[in-house]
């Protein structure tokens, strides 16, 4: 089981003037977060594309660029690309540079994204929305397959012969699927036969079950290939050294991320006592780190996920209790997950060229 | 025992199929298009159902519950709709639906922009205050201390009532309120939206959007549970 962290961008709390620190210092500080997790033994850290003043992780690939040259085993990847409001061609320039600066560590986790503001920025119209997708994600994996592309549609130039560089020097870069757990979505990784990244944000986690079986019924119903679906979990996660440290830690910027977005979204912010239902047994895993190798594992026996990520720095999580809980996660929980699950598969997905491509193994020790 | 359609094969649509199913009715599920594609996904989400295309669900059914985006409405056809009790679960998100002026024109609330679109169907707001999840996890035996209310908003009494007790055998209390033009109280941004209370809350907090004079009634549930 590979476990890691994944974050929008944060901007958090100077413990001592109290004030939120600067969106500028919010990157500086998941760079600082990234080299970390790599430094515990951590095996994946994840940017969501943002663009909000509180969540300001605009430019996933500019600090995973920064991060390349900080890090050694760490998979470096977006978790997810907005793909309707961004060119494929560009995503793909950029991560497939990624991944050679960082010697095949570079992944795209491919989505239509939670929130909807790159899409003025941008100047896409969100009645686009299925076809943007659509589209552009099927150029992505045309692009991602071959080095000279022909390719034509309706949301962008059409492509005629044209050469797209840097090529991965491991074929292509794996690309995952991101969904919050909708049917469609899952049939089509499955039939995609593309790794799929789940989303779950609230309720009892093992409800995803009957989607991990879905995807995989679709991709049974793909070509024979060596190539296995693979199933990763992104959640909210806080670690701390007790159950009650941690959740009392993680509660209030819970608290004001929640309420942010409720503000936006039209509905109330969490009340305590839901909150400590969702950290008990529901998508949020905050507590010990026994707790939550725990669940951790008993999740991986409902869904067979090869890979957990945890969102710890929601509106103004202080930096140094995002680095604490990330250090918590490399040495205390994941030696506790591997000991029951054995140590993370040497092999990763290379999805679109016939074949899993060797990269170094994660194991921190 | 309740013939159920239900348009919308996503989070919502199957998570209202199971439970409509564990709640012991016949419960017909359709997509768009095709009904082979929707069959695949029904057949681990929400094993026991029944597939058709929308309009061999529709035609067989009592209630029709729309669990399909917001703004895919204009894709209904309203004629196959007509006459037809509908249970209106969808909701305006504006963070990945955008503002639907066309469809939001001289409507307060989306549940009146539905109806404006299907003439003739008898619309009933329901079953989209409670997150998906909570469909079934929430869901309790009648009685309990901790089943939760929802509420059913219509014009139609008769047509709201209907929904109230489909919508209790799935394991909740229910508060009939009407009309269409006072669903606020019930969409994103209402407090009735965001949280889960007993029925008597709910009836307070609908009091207090100023819905008051338009609460039908408390579903009388043993009574309903009598078949009386």
């Amino acid at each position: 089981m590979q476990l890691g962290v994944y974050s929008f961008g944060n901007q958090a709390t100077d413990p001592v003037t109290g004030e939120l620190v600067s969106t500028a210092q919010a990157q500086r500080d998941l760079l600082e977060a990234i080299v970390l997790a790599d430094q515990v033994g951590l095996e994946f850290f994840g940017i969501g594309e943002h663009h909000t003043e509180e969540m300001p992780a605009s430019a996933a690939s500019v600090i995973l660029g920064a991060a390349a040259g900080q890090t050694k085993r760490i998979r470096l990847a977006s978790a997810v690309t907005v793909l309707s409001t961004d060119d494929p061609v560009r995503v793909f320039q950029q991560f497939a540079t990624l991944d050679a600066l960082s010697n095949g560590r570079a992944e795209i986790t491919a989505g239509r994204g939670s929130s909807v503001e790159s899409y003025p920025l941008f100047g896409y119209k969100l009645e686009d929305y299925d076809r943007l997708y659509a589209e552009k994600l099927e150029l992505l994996l045309r692009v991602n397959e071959h080095a000279t592309v022909t390719w034509s549609g309706t949301v962008r130039a059409a492509l005629d012969d044209e050469l797209v560089v840097p090529r991965p020097d491991r074929g292509s870069l794996p690309i995952w699927l991101g969904t919050g757990g909708s049917p469609n979505s899952t049939v089509r990784a499955g039939q995609l036969q593309l790794p799929v990244s789940y989303g779950i944000i609230g309720g009892d986690p093992a409800r995803f079950k009957a989607l991990a079986d879905l995807y995989r019924r679709a991709w049974a119903t793909g070509p024979e290939t060596t190539r296995q679906p693979l199933i990763s979990v992104g959640n909210p996660g806080f670690i701390g050294e007790t159950n009650r440290e941690a959740r009392d830690t993680f509660w209030p910027t819970w608290y004001r991320g929640m309420a942010d977005i409720g503000r936006r979204r039209g509905f109330a912010p969490p009340v305590r006592e839901h909150f400590e239902i969702e950290a008990e047994g529901g998508a949020l895993f905050v507590g010990e780190p026994e707790q939550i190798a725990n669940r951790i594992i008993r999740l991986h026996g409902a869904m067979g996920h090869s890979r957990q990520f945890l969102q710890m720095d929601f509106l103004g999580l202080p930096q140094r209790e995002l680095l604490r809980s990330i250090e918590l996660l490399g040495t205390k929980v994941k030696p506790l997950v591997d000991a029951e699950l054995g140590p993370e598969p040497e092999v990763v997905p290379n999805p679109l060229d016939g074949g899993p491509a060797p990269v170094e193994t994660g194991a921190a020790s | 025992m309740t013939r159920v359609a239900v348009l919308g094969v996503g989070k919502v649509g199957t998570a209202i199929a199971r439970a409509a199913l564990a709640a012991g009715h016949e419960v017909t599920v359709a997509g768009s298009g095709d009904a082979e594609p929707v069959r695949f996904i029904t057949e681990i989400m929400a094993p026991g159902v029944g597939v058709a295309t929308a309009h061999d669900a529709v035609e067989g059914s009592d209630i029709v519950v729309l669990s399909i985006p917001l703004p895919k409405l204009a894709s209904l056809d309203p004629e196959m709709l007509a006459g037809r009790i509908v249970v209106d679960a969808m909701n305006h998100w504006e963070p990945t639906d955008g503002a639907l002026p066309a469809l939001f024109d001289g409507h307060a609330t989306t549940s009146e922009a539905v109806a404006a679109h299907l003439v003739g169907a008898r619309v009933v707001k329901a079953l989209n205050h409670i997150g998906y999840h909570g469909m079934e996890a929430d869901a309790r035996g009648f009685g309990a201390d901790d089943r939760r209310g929802l509420v059913a908003v219509s014009d139609d009494a008769v047509a709201a009532n209907e929904v109230a007790e489909f919508v209790a055998s799935l394991g909740f209390d229910v508060i009939a309120a009407g009309p269409l033009s006072r669903s606020a109280a019930v969409e994103p941004g209402s407090t009735i939206f965001a949280g889960s209370f007993s029925a008597v809350d709910v009836a307070r907090l609908l009091g207090e959007a100023g819905a008051h004079a338009h609460v039908a009634q408390k579903v009388d549930l043993a009574e309903q549970f009598d078949g009386a």
